[in-house]
């Protein structure tokens, strides 16, 4: 019989970071060598046969080659839209919300870097989703909140106040899809394994 | 036909159709994830009845009445009795509820902890479902509304329900998938309803 695994005597990060962390399986992932042709060209980067969790996740490789895909075009197809630093927002604040001390991480990296409002990024980290970060951050992170409950309790004052807030359709569309993912991100990684360092 | 659209309400050729069609990658992977969950070419350890049962389940938690009504009828045409349509219905109106809740990592963020219930499928539920697929319920319920409190022992009751690795591994993609289309659906809803400004 199967056994879950139980990663001990490894740093446990016990609050929100920005610092870089590794993530530990409670399954045990395919070894990189023991990878089919078709699990690794779901990895899309070859290099990510290096991380316990896309090896993990390449047990299902159609689904996820299409997550990975997915993912990339909603945060990095730049051909109009929602700032990268702002999708990046949206992605760390549903994060935040759901508890996510490992997507954070590197989405509040994503979005200091892009936005250079290192403070800014730390606040929403330190305070929570309530952190006052300006008017055009609040509704963007208040709409990424209200995208992430469950239900969900995204409504039209939400869409008023980011119009308001100067987002136009597309960029209002890229808002949702890149809180949305987080839904899925944080799952898979809240529970399949564990964040370290 | 794709999926979100269907969800969502979305004509061809309306802002919204064109909004979307800005991302086509995300677009087409989108449902690519979607036919690789609901329509696999294998679908290895995982059944059909599973796949939409679950989907049925989570679309409740949610409260969606659409995404109910499209995965009620894809559990409906994978040839599951209707029993099973029934008895995960009432299932997910008794384990619905107001999410994300859980607990942190204890320290510092302690104070923000919500304590909320775990989920055990009732008796009568359990009778028709099957133990498998009640855990799967259970688990789906904790990464629906709970997921901060995830720990191997959960997975620990799949594997001991019968589930293997690569199963819960489509388990998990399945659900967390679910929550991705659900939200995305009921955003772009509700952008269509407050209508494009001029």
């Amino acid at each position: 019989m199967t056994q879950a695994l139980h990663p001990t005597g490894h740093p446990r990060p016990l609050e929100f970071t920005r610092a870089i962390l590794d993530w530990l399986p409670w399954l045990e992932p395919p070894g990189a060598d023991a990878l089919t042709p078709r699990q690794r060209e779901s990895l899309v980067d070859p290099g990510r046969a290096g991380s316990a969790y896309f090896r993990l996740l390449a047990l299902d490789p159609d689904v996820l080659e299409a997550r990975t895909r997915t993912d990339r075009d909603i945060f990095y197809n730049t051909d109009a839209g929602l700032p990268r630093a702002e999708r990046e927002l949206a992605a760390t604040a549903a994060s935040r919300l759901n508890g996510c001390i490992y997507c954070a991480s590197v989405h509040a990296r994503f979005a200091a870097s892009h936005s250079r409002r290192d403070a800014d990024v730390q606040r929403l980290l330190n305070e929570g989703v309530d952190a006052d970060l300006g008017e055009r951050w609040n509704a963007v992170v208040s709409a990424a909140v209200a995208l992430s409950r469950t239900p969900v309790a995204f409504d039209a004052s939400h869409v008023e106040r980011l119009r308001h807030a100067g987002l136009d359709e597309l960029e209002i569309v890229d808002l949702i899809q890149g809180a949305a993912f987080f839904g899925w991100a944080n799952r898979l990684m809240l529970s399949l394994g564990e964040p370290t360092g | 036909m794709d999926a979100i659209n269907a969800l969502a309400g979305i004509a061809v050729g309306s802002a919204l159709d064109h909004a979307r069609a800005r991302r086509p990658t995300a677009k087409d992977q989108a449902q690519a994830s979607y036919d690789a969950l609901f329509h696999p070419a294998d679908p290895g350890g995982v059944t059909m009845h599973e796949r939409f049962a679950v989907a049925l389940f989570v679309a409740g938690l949610h409260g969606d009445v659409v995404a109910m009504r499209f995965y009620g009828d894809g559990l409906t045409r994978s040839g599951a009795p209707s029993a099973l349509a029934a008895a995960t219905g009432m299932a997910a109106d008794t384990a619905a509820g107001q999410g994300p809740y859980g607990s942190f990592p204890a320290g510092l963020l302690s104070r923000e902890d919500a304590p909320g219930p775990a989920y055990r499928v009732p008796a009568t539920e359990r009778a028709v479902t099957g133990p498998r697929l009640a855990a799967a319920f259970e688990h789906a319920h904790m990464l629906v509304l709970h997921p901060r409190d995830a720990a191997p022992e959960h997975l620990q009751a799949l594997l001991d329900a019968g589930w293997s690795t690569p199963d819960i591994v489509t388990l998990s993609q399945l659900v967390a998938f679910l929550t991705f289309q659900i939200r995305v659906a009921a955003g772009l809803r509700t952008l269509a309803l407050v209508g494009a400004h001029a």
